[in-house]
């Protein structure tokens, strides 16, 4: 059962599969990361592995490494039972260029996934459509879960943010609530009506 | 304050037709938990929302990777901080997973035992809080005392209320005391018959009920893409639970059924919640019955498992042997693996990767409240403001959990 959906990945994308194991039961295959997606979007469509559900993504950094960060994905068939580990290599030493495809388009659930793993490990999803951070705030300077992050590194203080930059974060605009005082209310009626 | 002058009869009062911004929370009532939701409004429908987590993040993975892997335990105890017994216990699964052993029958049971309580606490209070902030405030202090209880049990059993740090590579901290089984089934008697008191008073309650039914409605197919698992993912009519789909332990002999919902709204997610606090009643009841009252604890390898304090003191091999377990850790072989309970949300994954040293390479928690949380965008989008109270309270956001 187990090893036929690594025999599946390997027929169906010939020369992209470049190690597979089946370390304490779990099956697992590393492609090459041009056929990240298509590797998924077969795995989720095909009836042999119909993987309805991407259960986690996430990254692991290996410094040493060329390429540097490993992306692992585990998926699971509800209907069929089974589970699959996919894994890929990307970016070079210093960090930089780890690029690999998103997955959002085929499974809801990679877009938060994908963007923790962009905060925390910094690996850029082409075709996320809304890559920002997700568990740290927008001035956070590095990716934490990177090994040559040192834990106890402190960030620098965040200054206050600049009000008219920040699009839909509050405080709002004259018209949109929190307006607390009545001065408030009086200036925006004064502004609509001389708009008329 | 500048006095009202204005003649509300002859002005007319221009409300502009934009939809408003409005933001609930990071700490808001309303979210149990610190957790920013930025809706755009029109009127009273929210016609787009933005949800935001992050602000109970404390570095989880990161300080796993600084100590002994046993060291991991205290921090998954404080990510599911309504249920930590079920993250220690599948935090040393996934442990074993890599170290190929298998924990004695005895110590199984008593795992499934404490889990179980551990599960009907974190349901109770997700039932309890969301009657809460729906007004009903009876079943509230009922569930609350029911909870106490269990937390009793906990207590005498591990020392701790909440953080217990009870789990081991290779068994448990301590075995389970003499009062254990009596205890267990007082309180379980005392739950059920406050869950059957809670329903009699909440389903009959039209308030309660028009808030709850046909809110928050999501489908099977949208609730498995966003990765939703556990009560949230059942109440969609999707009955996968972990337990029955994946045994582990010794679920595989025990009997209880997966209830699931047929709508998959807010009310269905409550009731498949209640209806899981019996079916875990039941299966405390037969791991009960088949915990042996004598019998090893822990697996006899020397490798994990710390030796007997009498043997530290006399022998120089028992000395050794400590000095090493504490100092530098177990070790686990290098490889990797991916051990995955039912949390008390769902689906709770440890992907652990091992360098073969006694410290973790890397510790990958996959939350459930994490994905849950990631699909209240999803079924609050087209819903009333007032909704989001019931939708949110349904999802049983953890935020230690979510944000880790």
């Amino acid at each position: 059962m187990a090893k036929a959906l690594i025999d599946f990945v390997s027929s169906r994308f010939p020369g992209a599969v470049l190690d597979s194991h089946s370390q304490h039961g779990d099956d697992t295959v590393v492609v090459d990361p041009k056929v990240w997606l298509a590797v998924h979007q077969a795995l989720r469509d095909d009836p042999v592995a119909d993987m309805q559900m991407l259960v986690d993504l996430t990254a692991v950094d290996f410094p040493r490494h060329l390429p540097r960060f490993e992306v692992v994905t585990h998926l699971v068939s509800l209907r069929l039972g089974h589970r699959l580990r996919v894994k890929s290599r990307v970016g070079d030493t210093s960090g930089d260029n780890a690029v690999i495809d998103s997955l959002s388009a085929l499974w809801a659930s990679a877009n938060w996934a994908e963007r923790e793993c962009f905060d925390t490990m910094g690996v850029t999803f082409a075709g996320h459509p809304d890559l920002r951070r997700i568990l740290l705030y927008p001035e956070f300077e590095g990716h934490p879960l990177r090994k040559d992050y040192p834990a106890e590194l402190t960030q620098p203080l965040v200054p206050y943010r600049e009000v008219e930059n920040i699009g839909k974060l509050p405080p709002f605009g004259p018209h949109e609530g929190m307006s607390f005082g009545r001065q408030t209310h009086h200036l925006t009626r004064v502004a609509d009506t001389a708009k008329d | 304050m500048e006095p009202i002058e204005r003649d509300l009869d002859s002005a007319e009062i221009r409300l502009s037709a934009d939809p408003m911004l409005l933001n609930v929370g990071p700490s808001h009532p309303a979210t149990h938990g610190t957790v920013r939701i930025v809706v755009e409004l029109s009127g009273e429908t929210i016609v787009r929302c933005d949800v935001q987590v992050g602000y109970l993040h404390r570095g989880f993975e990161k300080m796993c990777e600084r100590g002994t892997w046993n060291q991991v335990f205290p921090y998954v105890d404080r990510c599911n901080y309504v249920s930590p017994m079920l993250n220690n216990v599948g935090l040393a699964l996934a442990c074993e997973k890599l170290l190929d052993i298998v924990v004695p029958n005895r110590c199984q049971y008593f795992r499934m035992a404490l889990g179980e309580l551990a599960r009907i606490s974190d349901h109770l209070t997700c039932t309890a809080a969301m009657a809460m902030e729906l007004g009903a405030f009876t079943p509230y202090l009922w569930m609350m005392k029911a909870r106490e209880m269990i937390w009793d049990i906990m207590e005498e059993e591990t020392g701790a209320r909440l953080t217990h740090s009870f789990g081991r590579i290779g068994g448990m901290a301590k075995p389970p005391t003499d009062g254990f089984k009596e205890h267990s089934r007082a309180v379980m008697a005392h739950v059920t018959k406050t869950i059957d008191e809670v329903e009699r008073l909440l389903l009959t309650n039209r308030i309660f009920l028009d808030r709850l039914e046909n809110v928050g409605v999501i489908s099977a197919e949208n609730a498995i893409s966003l990765g939703w698992v556990g009560p949230c993912l059942r109440a969609s009519g999707v009955p996968y639970d972990v337990r029955r789909a994946h045994p582990y332990m010794k679920y595989g002999e025990i009997e209880f059924d997966v209830p699931v919902g047929a709508k998959g709204d807010c009310f269905d997610r409550y009731m498949v919640r209640l209806e899981e606090i019996r079916q875990s009643a039941r299966i405390v009841e037969q791991t009960l019955n088949r915990l042996e009252d004598s019998g090893p604890i822990n697996v006899d390898d020397p490798r994990v498992v710390l030796p007997d304090k009498h043997d530290v003191y006399s022998t120089i091999e028992g000395t050794i042997q400590h000095f090493k377990l504490v100092m530098e850790g177990v070790k686990l072989p290098a490889g990797e693996a991916y051990g995955y309970t039912e949390g008390g949300n769902g689906e709770m994954g440890f992907y652990l990767v091992s360098d073969g040293s006694g410290t973790p390479y890397r510790v990958r928690i996959r939350p459930p409240s994490f994905y849950v949380t990631g699909g209240l965008e999803h079924i609050i989008t087209g819903q009333m403001m007032a909704d989001i109270v019931p939708c949110f309270g349904s999802l049983n956001m953890i935020g230690g959990e979510c944000d880790r």
